[in-house]
C-alpha cells in the first residue's frame, strides 16, 4: 500500500501562475480553505516571463477604445471560433482587474496625465496593453503572490500533480507527490481549478519551460472532462534562433509595437507583400504610416508587422523556404533603424525594453540598439484547453473548474498578445469565485483506495525496470516528431505518420526506467510528465487531422484555404468507454444579436 | 567541437562530493546548457532548477567557480574551459539534492514584512495617479526575480548565520520597494531596525556585486533605509 500525507481544502487550485494565483485568492476572499500546488518554486510560473503586457479597454491612450473594440479584436483574431460570451466577459472585466492589481501594489508604466499607459500590440486595433517595460508578467505575479501570501492560503511548491480523484461523477481531489523528498500526498477537495498552463514542451523549439507538459489538459481528459481546440497551437512569429543554445525564447511582440521591422536578407519588409482581406483597412500601406501608428498618430493605420501572430509566423516561414532567410535560418527583426527617426533612440529602447536588450547582449553578443536581431518561429501557446462553462469556467465534470492557458474558449483559433494575461486575471477571479460556491453547496467528499493505489503504481514503476532506456530520449524524440510532422505547416500524410509515431513512443515510454531514488529526481519527474505529453500531443494530432481547412494557427498545405464548414465547428476530444481518444464535431456556440452587431459595425 | 569539464556537487543532507563530467561545447552556450546535457545523457538524476532560460524567473541560481550567477545566464565563453568549471548548489541555504537548496526560508521572511497599504484612490472612480519618475524609483527594486544569489553571499548569513535575526538583501530591497511606493502609507522603519537586523549590514556590497538584474541593493534601497 502508498504512504501518503493527506491535505483538506475546500478548493484545490493546481498551479500558481497568474491564473491559479488569482483563483486563489477569490476562493479565499469568499471564505473558502485554499489550497494550492505548483510545480516549481512560487513566482516562478509562465506568467512571471510574459513580457508585452495586459490587454484591457482602458482607454487610457486612446479615448475611442472600449469593450466592445476589444470584443470585436478578439474574435476577428481568433477567427470566429472563439466563445462569444467568454470574449465579451473577458473584453467587459478585464478594465477593472487591471485597476485592482493596482490596488494590491502593481506599478505600470504611466501616462503623462499620470494614468496606466497602454502599448500597440498585434490585432488590438488600439493602444492597449498596460505594462511595465517588457517585464510585465513579473509584475502580475509578484503582486499576486506578494498579495496572496498576506491571505492564509496554503501552498505547496514543488509539488506535481499526477491524478484527479473522483467520487461517482462528482471531483473529489487530487494526488501527486512532492518533488523534493518524492512522497506522496492526497489532496481532498470539494473542488478542484485546473490552472496548469501550457504545452509547449511536447515541440522542440518553445518558448516555454519543462512545466508545460499538458498536465491540466491530461488529468481533465483522464477524469472524464471535454478538450476543445486542440489543433490550435501558437507559433510566436519572433523566438531567437542564434546561438543554438538560445533557440526559441521569446522576443517579445513589444519590440515590433515599439517600431521593430521585419526584413528578409535583401532588406525587403516582407510582411507589406501579403495583408490578409479580412484586415486590409485596418493595414498600413507604406513604412512611414506604419512608423506614424507605433508612435502613437491616432490617425495611422498599424504597421503590417503588427498582424496577427499565425500570419505573421506563416510570412516568416515562407521568406526562409523560399530562400530569403537570415544566415542561421530565420529572419531580421530591426529596432535599431529607428535611430533613423528619433534623436534618442539607443535610449528609449533601452528604457522600453530592457530585458530585451539584456538578453541578446548576455546571451548572442548583440547590441540591439544597434544591430538587427535573427528571429524565427517558437512554439508559444495553446489555444486548445479543458472545455468550460463562459460563466463560471466548470467542466463537463463537476466541481472540477479549468482557467488560463489550460481552458479553451476565449481565443479560438489565435490568441491575440496581451490577452492572456487578462484572461488569467479575468477567468482565474472567476474560477475562484464558482469553485468556492460548489464547494460550499456540494458539501464533502469521499475518494476510494483502487484509485490512490493505481496513480501510485503507475508513477514508481520505471523505478522497478532494468531497461536501456530512459525518460530523456524518449522526450526528445516525441519533440522530434511533433516539430518535424505537427508543426507551423501540416499534412495529412505526416499528421498520420505522426500518430503512427506517438503510440510506438507510448510504448517505449511504458518500458522506460528511472536511475536513483525519489528524492528530487528529474529523471523520474520527466517520465511522470511523458504520460501527459504524449495524451496532449495524440490530442493535437488528431485534431490537426479532423480540421480540413486553414484557419488561425491551423495551417494546412493540403487544404489551404478556409473551409465554411468548419468555420462553425469546434473539435472536442473526449475519452471514451474503451480509454480511446474519440474526436467529434461541435457547433461553435451561437452568436447572440447584440454581439453580432458589435461585430459587423467593427468589420 | 572543443569539449569541458564540469566539476558538479553530488549529493544530499547527508554528504556528497564533486564529480567529473565531461561534455561538448556548442557555440553559445551556457552553463544551464551543459548541466542539462549531463543530465540527459550521463546523470538522469541529477537535480537543478530551471524554468525561463532568459534570467527572468531566479530559479537556476548556483555557485560558478565560487561566484553566485544565473547558470542559465553564464555563457561558458566567458569562463577558462582549460580547467573543470566548478558548479555546486548556493551554500548558505540547506541542500536538498546536487544543485537544488531550500530555499522555503525566503518565502517565510516575506510573510513577517507588513504588506502594501495604499492611500485611498485620487480620483472618484478608484483609481490613483502617479509620475512616471515616482514609479521609475521603485521599479529598480521591483525587477527582483527573487533568484536569492544576494542572499547567498551576505555574509550575515552565510558565515554568521543570522537567519533569525536579519530578512537579508532581497528583503531590504522588498521592503524598500513598499516604502518609497507612491501609494504605500504602511511604515516599516521600526522592525527594519528592531527585529529585521537592518543594522547588521556593514554595507560591503557584496549583494549588489552578484545581483543579476542590477539593482543598486546596497546604496538605493539598504543605505536609504538605514538613514531614514
Ligand atoms: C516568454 C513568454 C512571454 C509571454 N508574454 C505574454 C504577454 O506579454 N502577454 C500575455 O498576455 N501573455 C504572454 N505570454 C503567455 C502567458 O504568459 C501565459 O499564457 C500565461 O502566463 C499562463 O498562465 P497560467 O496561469 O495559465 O499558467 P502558468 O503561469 O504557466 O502557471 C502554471 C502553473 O501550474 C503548475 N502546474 C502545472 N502542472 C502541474 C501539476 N501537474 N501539478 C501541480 N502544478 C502544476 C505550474 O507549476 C505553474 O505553477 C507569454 C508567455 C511566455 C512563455
Ligand atoms: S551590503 Fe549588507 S546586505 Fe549586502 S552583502 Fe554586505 S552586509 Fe549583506
Ligand atoms: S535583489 Fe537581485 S540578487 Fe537579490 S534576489 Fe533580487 S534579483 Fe536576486
Ligand atoms: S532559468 Fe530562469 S533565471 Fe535561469
Amino acid at each position: 500500500m502508498a504512504e501518503y500525507q493527506t491535505h483538506q481544502h475546500d478548493v484545490l487550485v493546481i498551479g500558481a501562475g497568474g491564473a491559479g494565483l488569482r483563483a486563489a485568492v477569490e476562493a479565499s476572499a469568499l471564505g473558502a480553505k485554499v489550497g494550492v500546488v505548483t510545480k516549481s518554486l512560487l513566482g516562478k510560473a509562465h506568467t512571471v516571463m510574459a513580457e508585452g503586457g495586459i490587454a484591457a479597454a482602458l482607454a487610457n491612450v486612446d479615448s475611442r477604445d472600449n469593450w466592445q473594440v476589444h470584443f470585436a479584436d478578439t474574435m476577428r483574431g481568433g477567427q470566429y471560433l472563439n466563445h462569444p460570451r467568454m470574449a465579451q466577459l473577458h473584453a467587459q472585466e478585464a478594465p477593472a482587474r487591471v485597476r485592482e492589481l493596482e490596488a494590491w501594489g502593481a506599478l505600470f508604466d504611466r501616462t503623462k496625465d499620470g494614468q496606466i499607459l497602454q502599448r500597440n500590440f498585434g490585432g488590438h486595433k488600439y493602444p492597449r496593453l498596460a505594462h511595465v517595460g517588457d517585464r510585465t508578467g513579473l509584475e502580475m505575479i509578484r503582486t499576486l503572490q506578494d498579495y496572496g501570501v498576506h491571505r492564509g492560503i496554503d501552498v505547496q511548491m514543488e509539488c506535481t500533480i499526477l491524478t484527479l480523484l473522483k467520487d461517482g461523477g462528482r471531483i473529489a481531489g487530487a494526488f501527486g507527490y512532492d518533488r523534493e523528498r518524492g512522497h506522496f500526498r492526497l489532496f481532498r477537495a470539494g473542488s478542484v481549478v485546473l490552472a496548469t498552463g501550457g504545452i509547449g514542451r511536447a515541440y522542440k523549439i518553445t518558448s516555454n519551460s519543462w512545466e508545460y507538459t499538458g498536465d491540466g489538459h491530461s488529468l481533465a481528459y483522464h477524469a472524464g472532462a471535454t478538450l476543445m481546440d486542440m489543433e490550435f497551437v501558437q507559433f510566436h512569429p519572433t523566438g531567437m534562433v542564434w546561438p543554438p543554445s538560445v533557440r526559441g525564447i521569446l522576443v517579445t511582440e513589444g519590440v515590433r509595437g515599439e517600431g521593430g521591422v521585419l526584413k528578409n536578407k535583401d532588406g525587403r519588409r516582407f510582411m507589406f507583400d501579403d495583408i490578409p482581406p479580412l484586415y486590409k483597412d485596418q493595414t498600413a500601406d507604406n513604412p512611414e504610416e506604419g512608423w506614424r501608428y507605433t508612435q502613437g498618430d491616432k490617425n495611422a493605420r498599424r504597421p503590417p508587422e503588427l498582424l496577427t501572430r499565425d500570419h505573421v509566423a506563416r510570412c516568416i516561414v515562407r521568406e526562409i523556404r523560399e530562400g530569403r532567410g537570415s544566415p542561421h535560418g530565420g529572419v531580421f527583426l530591426d529596432i535599431a533603424w529607428i535611430k533613423e527617426k528619433l534623436p534618442d533612440a539607443a535610449g528609449r529602447i533601452k528604457k522600453k525594453l530592457p530585458s530585451m536588450y539584456h538578453q541578446f547582449k548576455q546571451l548572442a553578443d548583440i547590441d540591439i540598439t544597434q544591430e538587427a536581431m535573427e528571429i524565427g518561429p517558437t512554439v508559444h501557446y495553446v489555444m486548445g484547453g479543458v472545455r468550460v462553462d463562459p460563466e463560471t469556467q466548470m467542466s463537463d465534470v463537476p466541481g472540477l473548474f479549468a482557467a488560463g492557458e489550460c481552458a479553451a474558449g476565449l481565443h479560438g483559433a489565435n490568441r491575440l498578445g496581451g490577452n492572456s494575461l487578462s484572461d488569467l486575471l479575468v477567468f482565474g477571479k472567476r474560477a475562484g469565485e464558482h469553485a468556492a460556491i460548489f464547494a460550499k453547496q456540494n458539501g464533502a467528499t469521499s475518494v476510494s483506495e483502487e484509485q490512490v493505489e493505481a496513480a501510485a503504481r503507475r508513477a514508481l514503476e520505471p523505478f522497478g525496470r532494468s531497461s536501456e532506456e530512459g525518460p530523456y530520449q524518449v522526450q526528445r524524440d516525441l519533440q522530434q516528431t511533433m516539430q518535424d510532422l505537427v508543426g507551423i505547416v501540416r499534412r495529412e500524410p505526416e499528421l498520420n505518420q505522426a500518430l503512427g509515431a506517438i503510440e510506438k513512443l507510448r510504448n517505449r515510454a511504458q518500458a522506460i526506467s528511472v536511475e536513483g531514488n525519489r528524492e528530487y529526481n528529474p529523471g523520474w519527474h520527466t517520465a511522470c510528465d511523458l504520460y501527459n505529453l504524449l495524451t496532449v500531443s495524440e490530442a493535437i494530432t488528431r485534431a490537426a487531422l479532423e480540421r480540413k481547412e486553414s484557419r488561425g494557427a491551423h495551417f494546412r498545405d493540403d487544404y489551404p484555404a478556409k473551409d465554411e464548414k468548419f468555420a462553425k465547428v469546434n473539435l472536442l476530444i473526449r475519452k471514451g468507454a474503451g480509454g480511446e481518444m474519440k474526436l467529434e464535431q461541435a457547433p461553435v456556440p451561437a452568436m447572440p444579436p447584440e454581439l453580432a452587431k458589435i461585430i459587423e459595425e467593427m468589420k | 567541437m572543443a569539449s569541458a569539464t564540469f566539476r558538479i556537487w553530488r549529493g544530499n543532507k547527508n554528504g556528497g562530493e564533486f564529480k567529473d563530467y565531461a561534455t561538448e561545447v556548442a557555440p553559445g552556450m551556457v552553463v544551464l546548457d551543459a548541466v542539462h546535457e549531463i543530465q540527459a545523457t550521463q546523470a538522469h538524476d541529477l537535480a537543478v532548477r530551471w524554468n525561463c532560460k532568459a534570467g527572468k524567473c531566479g530559479s537556476c541560481s548556483a555557485e560558478i567557480n565560487g561566484m553566485p550567477k544565473l547558470m542559465c545566464m553564464t555563457r561558458l565563453s566567458t569562463l577558462p574551459l582549460n580547467q573543470p568549471i566548478k558548479v555546486e548548489p548556493m551554500r548558505s541555504f540547506p541542500l536538498i539534492r546536487d544543485l537544488a537548496t531550500d530555499v522555503s526560508w525566503n518565502y517565510s521572511v516575506k510573510t513577517q514584512i507588513k504588506p502594501f497599504r495604499p492611500r485611498k484612490p485620487d480620483t472618484p472612480d478608484g483609481t490613483w495617479r502617479m509620475a512616471q519618475a515616482d514609479v521609475d524609483r521603485v521599479q529598480e527594486f521591483r525587477k527582483c526575480i527573487e533568484c536569492f544569489l544576494c542572499q547567498d553571499v551576505c555574509h550575515v548569513l552565510r558565515n554568521h548565520h543570522l537567519h533569525s535575526q536579519f530578512i537579508g538583501p532581497r528583503f531590504f530591497v522588498y521592503a524598500g520597494a513598499l516604502e518609497m511606493h507612491p501609494l504605500d502609507d504602511e511604515n516599516r522603519l521600526r522592525e527594519l531596525r528592531d527585529s529585521q537586523g537592518i543594522g547588521y549590514c556593514n554595507i560591503t556590497k557584496c549583494c549588489t556585486k552578484v545581483c543579476p538584474e542590477g539593482i543598486h541593493i546596497t546604496d538605493n534601497a539598504i543605505i536609504p533605509l538605514k538613514e531614514r
